[in-house]
């Protein structure tokens, strides 16, 4: 039988792959797509060998940066990114935890002024693995199990 | 060094070699009088929780200077009531005045505030968080009573679990090759991600739950009061309310030149008979605000270099 794509080849632009099926719209979240003109395809729930079920974002017209791309490994740490020039693979980003994490994650300190104030949240990280920042205004420490996406 | 437009936000920002140059500004301060230095300028006092000391001091220290002082120490009067933002107040605070002191109870207000003005800010205590010229006046009292800072035995009695004033004079004092005694109940104990800090530093720490296993052995005891606003929950708060109150009884088991710190209001966990043993320093550690604070208005607003 013949195998059909979900979502169709696209000819410029990037392509997340290995998304953890609950993560999808998370990570469609984190990009902040909105604005971008090109297609913008997002498919979850597709069956993976590896994964089981995985998630793919397909953004035309639009080459990722690595700094854009390192957002999305605090909730999909195994994603692949590829920057696709004329149908074919140009780049490959690997995703990593930035240094500084800005907006994406809430403080878990309900008397953090980001919890009281219009403000975006900005978060040191102090050791990646396992995950744990410092929130840029209150000073707290926060463990892996305390982080929340905004 | 150059301060001139440096926020004091937290003592984390501050490195040992800016750390002892303060306290040598704070030294000259004392021994001089400067009644002019600051002339012209303004210091803005925006206290949105009540304080006693420190906004004095703060007061004090800028008229001392020459400099003018105004604000508010209650949110009644103010646009906060009406909902005005952080942000905005810092705004149009800025355009007043040469320089911010503020006094939020959220953390991170201060931050905030240093982002929002073009103006020098200094943080004059943030919820539970930091309180940086606080620790300053701490470490400028421990040198004076001490002659050093390097290699003291330094206890720490009361809450140290919400107690800002004990972090962050054991983050400062972590510069200086301490001993620390963490004296408090289990569950009022130094905070893990604190300890884990002064591990990596490779500073020497002990926890106890007993003044009188450790007492013997102090060259500094920092009193901290059990503070009843940070309890969520006031039957917490009366299980540990008085579990420590010093009196004359501690005298013949401590150190002959032991000194003993309390950064204000006690309650009643040190008794005043111990007040004229020469022990006790906590009125000149109150004092020492006006020259610290006073070293810190200069910098910042570059008149010292």
């Amino acid at each position: 039988m013949k195998k059909e794509l979900t979502i169709s080849a696209i000819k410029d632009g990037t392509v997340i792959d290995h998304i953890p099926s609950n993560a999808t719209f998370n990570v469609a979240k984190i990009l902040d797509l909105e604005g971008i003109t090109g297609i913008i395809s997002v498919a979850t729930n597709l069956s993976s060998k590896t994964m089981g079920k995985k998630g793919i974002i397909k953004v035309g017209n639009k080459s990722l940066t690595k700094d854009e791309a390192d957002k999305i490994a605090l909730i999909a740490p195994n994603a692949t990114v590829n920057i696709i020039k004329d149908y074919g693979v140009k780049q490959k980003i690997k995703v990593e935890i930035p240094k500084i994490i800005h907006k994406i994650i809430k403080c878990s300190n309900p008397n953090c002024i980001t919890n009281n104030e219009e403000i975006l949240t900005k978060f040191y990280v102090l050791r990646k693995e396992p995950l744990r920042v410092k929130c840029h205004y209150c000073e707290r420490n926060m463990e892996k199990e305390d982080i929340t996406l905004l | 060094m150059d301060f001139k437009n440096r926020d004091i936000i937290s003592i984390n920002d501050f490195s040992k070699q800016e750390l002892l140059y303060i306290l040598e500004i704070a030294k000259q301060m004392e021994q001089k009088s400067k009644p002019d230095l600051l002339k012209d300028n303004i210091l803005a006092t925006l206290f949105f929780e009540p304080s006693t000391r420190t906004r004095l001091s703060f007061t004090s220290a800028m008229e001392q200077l020459g400099g003018k002082v105004m604000g508010f120490s209650s949110i009644a009067t103010t646009s906060v009531k009406k909902g005005e933002t952080l942000w905005d107040t810092i705004k149009m605070v800025q355009s007043y005045a040469d320089v911010i002191a503020i006094r939020h109870p959220v953390e991170g207000a201060p931050r905030l505030a240093a982002e929002a003005s073009s103006k020098p800010v200094i943080n004059a205590g943030d919820g539970a968080n930091q309180h940086p010229t606080q620790t300053m006046l701490d470490l400028y009292t421990i040198q004076k009573v001490k002659g050093k800072l390097d290699g003291l035995h330094i206890g720490m009695l009361g809450d140290l679990k919400y107690g800002r004033t004990a972090h962050s004079l054991a983050t400062a004092l972590s510069h200086f090759n301490p001993t620390f005694y963490f004296i408090a109940p289990q569950a009022l104990q130094m905070p893990q991600t604190y300890l884990d800090e002064l591990k990596e530093k490779k500073v020497k720490f002990i926890l106890e739950s007993n003044l009188m296993k450790v007492v013997k052995s102090l060259d500094i005891l920092y009193v901290t009061r059990i503070q009843k606003e940070r309890f969520t929950d006031p039957l917490e708060y009366e299980k540990y309310k008085g579990v420590y109150k010093l009196d004359t009884s501690l005298l013949p088991h401590i150190k002959k030149d032991l000194k003993i710190m309390h950064p204000l209001p006690r309650v009643d966990e040190i008794n005043k008979s111990l007040d004229d043993t020469g022990h006790a320093v906590y009125f000149e550690q109150a004092a020492n605000g006006i020259p610290v604070r006073k070293a810190l208005l200069a910098l910042v607003l570059g008149k010292l270099k």
